[in-house]
């Protein structure tokens, strides 16, 4: 064209041009390995380095964990012998401990039968394919925990058990779990709050979210434990659980409540407008457009909130709750068992445990992340 | 829609039950001011409007013309003077307001659908909880308007694979799902591709054939000649003139309205 000066600025293109398959080295392993890991000098560096770095670190994890590793054993004699790696020997003894804590060892099966109802609740719920999710959920929020308490504490003819034995993941399943589902509608409804038009209401949740906000976890604790006594008329005292439930929910629904506020933000205008000019209520609108929404957008943030909580529930310790971190520390001063290596095998059970629980979260937000995405944003 | 054999006019508009009501007054607002803040948006807005009357709505930007059909069904508050929708007068009566919603459609620049509900689910939200239609009912009502805006086929997709000519022709029918008597349409094409704007404007023409009472802003002057009976020109918060499209068009009188057309109609 560039020879041709008299060429005209017409063109009609007369063959559409076809679709072609991309280069071959566009894709495949080889292309994969180019375009990630060796595209640049720097790159091919980070990758060498990445690599030594793993080769040091796994063979000396692997002999302590797995290989020097002893696994069996009645107590400390087994894990001192020379060069031994953790003692999964200890974490084997006293397992039940990490478990139930002093619960009543012939009353544990109530706590078994508790964590069984659990999971059949909660399987079938998180799993979208499973039908009948209304009466799953009745299930789970209203008849287990009614089943849950009787089971647990010992009503109906069954023997008490007073909080004070519970100990280990028992407690920390209660304690993050009661934390979760109570803090959950009340971060909702705080959050509407914090918005609502209503002075009074926006004034009360602001105070409530501010004041939770800022005060550390463990002064809310230290407080309902050793302070509410003075504040209280004699003879009148809370079951010291019951008081740590409390303050941990509370301080989770304050985060909770800025979370969730922060996904209310993110929802245009039209939103609300196009309920409004249908004439839907405000609750309708609320539940039935803008939460489905605001709720979805802040899924990261709710299970963050989620998960640091299920975390922060080891500072229970401190007003002599022992959730599992702090029964497996209780048991580091068991002379029976003390070796160089039993608080590393200990911590690091209970760290697996908490990752477990954690990841797993955390995995499922993900998922749910995509199932609930439909492509744009209004 | 009309059929094949329907009579169309030179303009291509079937005229057969476009009825204007001589007696019965659709929506009427008299002496009416709004404020935000300091800053008084509209000013002594008159306007009557017989059922079955189409209005079109015209003005530059921040004359207050989507102000003012925001007023109709009360998105926006106004402080002085009166507003009576289908015999219904808006004042702070939460009942009143929701019983003038029910009656009043209205059709968004940004279509406003809900994104995490499909088609059918957006249409069929409102005639299910606001009218306690039962969900089957409710469903078939929503498909046969669906149908009339041309795409059934899209009811279990989600707003966010439409485009945006489609998510416009689904708003429509979320409204008329609804079955409202008055609609309002504030500048329905105005977030659209050139190709996506006549299929919207088409399913307004069909609607406006069926006798529907309708206000729209809009500056799409083919279709205000087409259909309206009566352009309205604001400008600066107040009505500065009104007439037949035809006479509007060709022989605007007021100055600003000179201006106005002859920057659009370039």
């Amino acid at each position: 064209m560039a020879q041709d000066r008299n060429h005209s600025l017409a063109y009609v293109r007369t063959e559409m041009v076809q679709e072609q398959p991309a280069p071959i080295n566009a894709k495949g392993p080889v292309a994969w390995l180019r375009q990630n890991l060796f595209a640049t000098i720097p790159d091919t560096l980070f990758t060498i380095f990445a690599l030594l770095l793993l080769v040091y670190i796994i063979p000396p994890m692997f002999r302590f964990l797995i290989a020097d590793a002893i696994w069996t054993g009645d107590n400390r004699e087994a894990c001192i012998v020379p060069g031994a790696g953790a003692c999964w020997a200890f974490v084997d003894a006293k397992f039940a401990q990490f478990m139930y804590g002093r619960y009543p060892f012939e009353e544990r099966w109530r706590v078994d039968l508790t964590g069984i109802l659990l999971v059949a609740g909660v399987i079938p719920l998180a799993m979208p394919s499973v039908p009948y999710k209304k009466w799953n959920a009745i299930f789970v929020l209203i008849i287990f925990p009614i089943l849950a308490f009787i089971l647990l504490t010992g009503k109906l003819g069954l023997e008490p058990v007073q909080t004070s034995l519970w100990g280990g993941l028992l407690v920390t399943l209660v304690v993050a779990i009661v934390g979760i589902v109570v803090s959950f509608p009340f971060g909702i409804f705080l959050a509407l709050g914090r918005r609502s038009n209503m002075p009074i209401i926006k004034m009360l949740s602001i105070i409530f979210i501010e004041f939770w906000r800022g005060v550390p976890l463990i002064t809310v604790l230290f407080m309902s434990s050793v302070m509410l006594p003075f504040f209280l008329p004699d003879g009148v005292s809370f079951d010291k659980l019951l008081r740590a439930l409390v303050g941990v929910t509370l301080f989770a629904s304050a985060y909770m409540a800025e979370v969730i506020r922060g996904g209310l933000q993110a929802i245009p205008k039209g939103q609300y407008e196009a309920g409004d000019a249908m004439a839907l209520t405000f609750w309708q609108s609320t539940r039935l457009i803008i939460l489905p929404q605001a709720l979805t957008l802040v899924i990261p943030g709710i299970v963050n909130t989620f998960i640091g909580l299920f975390k922060d529930t080891t500072l229970v310790l401190i007003i002599g709750i022992f959730d599992l971190l702090g029964i497996v520390q209780l048991n580091f001063t068991d002379a029976n068992w003390a070796s160089s290596k039993t608080p590393a095998t200990g911590l690091i059970f209970a760290a697996i445990i908490y990752f477990i629980f954690c990841f797993g979260m955390s995995r499922y937000s993900m998922y749910m992340e995509r199932r609930l995405d439909t492509g744009h944003k209004s | 829609m009309a059929t094949d054999n329907a009579v169309k006019d030179e303009k291509g508009v079937d005229r057969s039950k476009m009825q204007v009501s001589d007696t019965e007054v659709a929506v009427e607002i008299d002496g009416m001011h709004k404020w935000y803040g300091d800053f008084h948006v509209l000013k002594d807005i008159n306007l009557k409007v017989m059922r079955g009357e189409r209005i079109v709505i015209a003005g530059p930007s921040g004359s207050g013309k989507s102000t003012m059909i925001r007023c109709i069904n009360r998105l926006e508050e106004h402080q002085k003077g009166k507003i009576v929708v289908d015999g219904i007068e808006l004042t702070n009566d939460l009942k009143k307001i929701d019983e003038v919603r029910r009656e009043v459609g209205m059709v968004f620049q940004h279509f406003n659908l809900f994104p995490h509900l499909t088609i059918l689910e957006n249409c069929t939200l409102a005639p299910i909880w606001v009218r306690k239609t039962p969900k089957k009912e409710a469903e078939e009502t929503a498909m046969h308007f669906l149908e009339r805006v041309k795409i059934p086929e899209q009811a279990h997709k989600y707003p966010g694979q439409l485009s945006g000519g489609q998510q416009q022709r689904v708003a429509i029918a979320r409204s008329l799902c609804m079955n409202p008597r008055i609609m309002l349409f504030d500048e329905p094409t105005s977030a659209l591709d050139p190709e996506m704007i006549k299929e919207v404007l088409d399913t307004m023409v069909g609607l406006a054939e069926e006798g529907m009472t309708m206000l729209c802003v809009t500056h799409e002057m083919g279709f205000a000649r087409q259909v309206a009976n009566r352009v309205i020109f604001m400008d600066q918060g107040q009505i500065v003139e009104q007439n037949e499209p035809d006479e509007f068009f060709d022989n605007p009188q007021h100055e600003r309205t000179k201006l106005f057309l002859s920057q659009i109609l370039h």
